[in-house]
């Protein structure tokens, strides 16, 4: 088959677990588009969602840190932070090891990456499956990109890591879909929680909607010491936003919403590629 | 006597209950493994959130510590900045403060409703 459904969203912990210090209009306008996200993909029937997150030391540790790694069991579990403190319950999240096995074998075929036989969820895979698959009852295929600890993959290694998940979803007979969590500024986890650089999230999801692989890559405005500058230690994450880029093949996307929510960290964002414009 | 070792036991920390456990059970036991220097051992037994950001703690590794001892979210922050008001900058690592101590980024709305899980 191929590759049925592309988008991107934000995973900040804070949408689930401080949701009760947001205003709750615009709060509220953000999660009937995440939710509304969540109808779009269950109705393009995927046997297995992708999920490129990038995780934060649930996994993986600067003693032998991937660049790319994706998620090859039958079952994970997650988040592994404090339920309370997250506002989600632990639990079992079902994955599917066969097609994750030929899901990565095909990859290998344009990427170096590692795979993991165990995975446990944070935030940033639960709080987007908490909207976006709400019964767990699609098969995950949970994938990470070091954003976390530098040094980091160049940009152009992100995008042809996305190209090479093209080249596996079309090579599979199952129907497969691809999320990117994260970003898009912000400076997590920090003092500077809630600070945001708006301007520069609209203007990377322009390029973003554009599916412009130029402006994604442009090394004079996205390279680490410049993104780090204008968008935060969170902004290394806009790897997995380009990796969809990648991924969707030259289709043109929609933003459904990207206004910041301070108290979440981030400007919150909803936006999906449009397949059938390729 | 790294940031690397104090950033390894907070990793293995928040991903392993049985860890956790053993912490609360004696804290100077469950570092013994590790190579840590007093002002870190401290840090990490208190738990000194400010020392640890000032030390150059990852984010992402610090607020799972911080919720694991049921800090709020917003006593996290403040913590934080009496750390660089106590101790002076972040000595390294990515996660330095760009803000000035004072500052209010993300104020919480007033009116209190329910989580979305």
């Amino acid at each position: 088959m191929s590759l049925v459904f592309a988008g991107v969203c934000s995973h900040a912990p804070g949408i689930t677990g401080r949701a009760h210090m947001a205003d709750p209009d615009v709060r509220d306008r953000f999660y009937d588009a995440f939710r509304q996200m969540g109808d779009d993909l269950r109705a393009a029937q995927p046997d297995a969602v992708v999920i490129i997150a990038a995780e934060h030391f649930a996994n993986f540790f600067m003693n032998n840190m991937p660049s790319f790694a994706i998620g090859m069991a039958d079952s994970y579990e997650g988040p592994i932070e404090d339920p309370g403190w997250l506002g989600l319950e632990r639990r079992q999240v079902p994955g599917n090891r066969d097609i994750s096995q030929r899901f990565i074998t095909e990859v290998m075929k344009g990427s170096d990456i590692a795979y993991a036989e165990e995975w446990k969820f944070d935030h940033g895979i639960m709080v987007p499956l908490n909207f976006l698959t709400p019964d767990y009852d699609i098969a995950v295929i949970p994938v990470n990109i070091n954003c976390q600890g530098p040094p980091l993959a160049p940009l152009e290694r992100a995008w042809a890591f996305g190209e090479s998940m093209r080249r596996a979803c079309e090579a599979m007979p199952e129907r497969i879909a691809i999320i990117g969590t994260g970003g898009i500024s912000h400076w997590p986890a920090t003092p500077d929680s809630g600070k945001i650089n708006e301007k520069w999230d609209l203007d990377f999801m322009d390029r973003w909607c554009r599916n412009d692989k130029d402006a994604l890559l442009d090394n004079e405005m996205y390279n680490d010491l410049k993104v780090y500058a204008d968008a935060g230690q969170g902004g290394f994450e806009i790897r997995t936003y380009l990796t969809v880029s990648a991924a969707a093949g030259g289709a043109q996307g929609v933003v459904h919403f990207c206004e910041p929510i301070p108290i979440f960290a981030v400007s919150c964002t909803v936006a999906t590629y449009d397949l059938a414009s390729v | 006597m790294t940031l690397y070792a104090v950033q390894k036991f907070l990793y293995e920390l928040n991903r392993t209950p049985a860890l956790q456990t053993a912490y609360e059970e004696d804290r100077h036991a469950v570092l013994e493994p590790y190579d840590l220097n007093e002002e870190e051992t401290s840090a990490l037994v208190e738990p000194d959130i400010g020392k640890l950001f000032h030390l150059g703690v990852n984010g992402q590794i610090l607020m799972h510590f911080a919720a694991f001892h049921q800090i709020e979210w917003q006593d996290y922050l403040q913590r934080m900045r009496n750390g660089i008001a106590n101790y002076g900058p972040v000595r390294e690592g990515v996660y330095a403060m760009t803000t000035d101590l004072n500052d209010v980024v993300a104020p919480v709305h007033q009116s209190s409703e329910g989580s979305a899980s």
